[in-house]
């Protein structure tokens, strides 16, 4: 800590988990040119390190996600959003693996981003935050793992912006990482995506509160278009039969059409709320800079376009991972991923699991996908001599029905 | 790079190691698999397309110390490869094999799935490109036993080989072992070894093409780039 490191709100400071400031090593270089002095990163662990440090695996989490990935929300109170995925007998098995989950740079969790103190001006950095990249949140994590002191992770997991960062990590630091496993994501973001991201972004920069950004000045929230920018984006994460099964056309607490503008109907009633408990736990600002973050993600630009190229002699284990309903990043945008491995004869498998459940379907009961990962990490786990386990089922109700919580 | 030295093998042993596998390796697989395995080295890079739930390229990684990938069409057969640890890609080779690089593989495995694909020319020359040496099998059409069927019933052939009635099987360009060396000749790729799997599942080197194409259940082909 110095005396020039942001403050964290009490709201923050208050968060369990850890938090650790980062830059005394040397200052971050930012792909926008611009340098952070100094960081914090917020990170949550689950499970043991082993005596040789071999059993880590970094979580990435997605949009919107955060550290507290395997434990009841800490603003929330509801279970983390890789409930299912992490603890004990599940595929990131905690009583085998070292799981760590940081909050990514630019974040609104505890990690350095637009709603913490600009040490400069002593008010929230607002729009004054750099604009920060995939590979910018990638680098900040690096310097967590060498202030962890891990040298070699285990494995590199994460969904849709997740798997951006694992696509990162295996490409700039592929020494660092055992294995890598990109789901529901693709190597660059698709014109759809970015167009999809624009709704939302004019949407809270069209609210009054949003004040240029400077709303943490005034003390307001942009509420109305930070909850229209995450109603646009649920959309997407769903399916059309996820939707369907769901809510149908069926009427919300009335028997008739109210031939106005009420939430006459289920999934409206469901995406209001969607939008207004969103408010409640994640920056406006925040969802600005990470929405830019993935646009600008193209990970075969760095390579003169040949994206084989990111890949070339790797000797990092890959298992891409996409879902057949996933239109925000469909199978096709994986097969890119794919064929660049094929390219470089990159150590890969992949597999598509058939699912109607869309985007979400990487946060959900997907047994298929669960086995598959397991397998695949079990498979590694074996070549290093780690312990390897059978998956335990899941308890049939797991607090995981509702579709769609964090994407 | 550059094709891998091979030594050449004698047909007379390797027919032995495929009738014992146990002889030599502490797992037994179907003959007709062992003698696509005999034929690859140590410790070699594989590529096997079509490889179905991973039976030969489990083998071929854990007995063999081959670096192997896989490539299959169907989810359940990718998945049932993946969760035990290969590395298997769901792909298409029809439409996939332009994916990889010239010579990236020593060996390139094609086992029974040439007949179902919609190009077979093409695969092959994909084959002997990505691979310095490509291994294919497929069911032989010629087959005395089918030849007999075809003229005494008037029937599309149903054996254990070709399970499916005709209008639902996935094979839709089977041919004879006649057939693949004309088109392996047509192709400009070079036969290093051939053999027939018969009835009881033994294979022979191929001496005579004729004998082969009428008494071979299969076709094993040991082939590379001209």
């Amino acid at each position: 800590m110095t005396g020039t490191a942001p403050k964290s709100p009490d709201l923050l400071r208050s968060l369990p988990g850890h938090r650790v400031e980062l830059g005394d090593e040397g200052p971050l270089a930012l792909d926008c040119g611009e340098t952070l002095e100094q960081f914090a990163i917020a990170y949550q662990t689950y499970g043991e390190l082993n005596a040789d440090k071999s059993n880590a695996i970094l979580v990435c989490h997605a949009l919107t996600g955060d550290q507290f990935a395997s434990e009841t929300h800490p603003l929330t109170g509801k279970p983390g959003w890789w409930e299912v995925m992490i603890g004990p007998g599940r595929p990131l098995d905690t009583e085998r693996y070292f799981v760590i989950c940081s909050n990514v740079l630019g974040g609104c969790l505890g990690s350095t981003g637009p709603k913490e103190v600009n040490p400069a001006t002593g008010k929230a950095w607002g729009l004054d935050f750099p604009f920060i990249t995939i590979s910018d949140m990638v680098h900040a994590q690096k310097r967590l793992m060498d202030h962890l002191g891990i040298d070699r992770l285990f494995a590199v997991v994460g969904g849709s912006m997740g798997g951006m960062q694992v696509l990162e990590w295996a490409s700039k630091f592929p020494e660092r990482i055992g294995a890598a496993v990109p789901i529901a994501t693709a190597p660059y973001h698709s014109a759809q995506n970015i167009a999809f991201h624009e709704v939302g972004r004019q949407a809270i920069m069209a609210d009054p509160d949003w004040d240029e950004g400077r709303y943490q000045d005034s003390g307001k929230i942009p509420r109305r278009g930070l909850a229209v920018a995450r109603m646009t984006a649920h959309v997407t994460y769903l399916s059309e039969q996820a939707l369907h099964r769901k809510f149908g056309r069926r009427l919300q607490n009335r028997g008739e059409l109210s031939y106005g503008l009420e939430a006459d109907f289920q999934v409206e009633s469901y995406l209001r709320y969607q939008g207004a408990s969103f408010v409640e736990r994640f920056d406006a600002n925040s969802y600005l800079y990470i929405t830019r973050a993935m646009d600008y993600f193209d990970l075969g630009a760095d390579f003169s376009g040949v994206l084989a190229n990111a890949f070339r002699g790797s000797p990092v284990r890959f298992c891409v991972i996409s879902f057949t309903s996933d239109w925000l990043f469909p199978t096709p945008e994986a097969r890119k991923i794919v064929h660049a491995l094929n390219a470089a004869t990159a150590d890969v498998s992949f597999v598509e699991i058939e699912s109607d459940k869309g985007h979400d379907a990487f946060l959900l009961n997907e047994p298929e996908f669960h086995e598959t990962l397991n397998g695949f990490l079990n498979g590694f786990a074996e070549q290093l001599g780690l312990p390897t386990a059978d998956l335990k089922p899941l308890p049939s109700e797991d607090g995981t029905s509702d579709a769609g919580r964090i994407s | 790079m550059k094709p891998v030295k091979r030594p050449k093998k004698d047909p007379a042993n390797l027919t032995m190691s495929a009738q014992h596998p146990e002889a030599q390796h502490s797992r037994t697989i179907r003959p007709d698999l062992q003698l696509i395995a005999d034929m690859i080295d140590d410790g070699s890079r594989v590529l096997d397309i079509g490889c179905g739930d991973g039976l030969l390229l489990s083998y071929l990684v854990e007995e063999k110390g081959v670096i192997g990938r896989g490539m299959e069409l169907s989810q359940e057969g990718v998945n049932a490869s993946v969760t035990q640890g290969l590395s298997v890609v769901q792909g298409d080779a029809d439409s996939d094999l332009n994916t990889y690089p010239e010579g990236g593989f020593d060996y390139v495995v094609l086992s029974k799935t040439l007949q179902a694909t919609r190009d077979p020319r093409a695969v092959l020359r994909q084959l002997v490109r990505i691979g310095s040496y490509a291994v294919v099998s497929f069911p032989n059409f010629g087959y005395w036993r089918i030849r007999l069927s075809l003229m005494f019933n008037g029937r599309m052939p149903d054996t254990p080989l070709l399970p499916e009635p005709w209008y639902e099987t996935p094979n839709i360009h089977l041919c004879t072992i006649r057939d693949f060396v004309e088109l392996c000749m047509a192709c400009g790729v070079v036969i290093e070894e051939a053999y027939t799997v018969g009835a009881a599942l033994r294979p022979r080197p191929i001496r005579s093409l004729h004998t082969a194409n009428l008494c071979g259940q299969d076709g094993v082909f040991l082939l590379r780039k001209a």
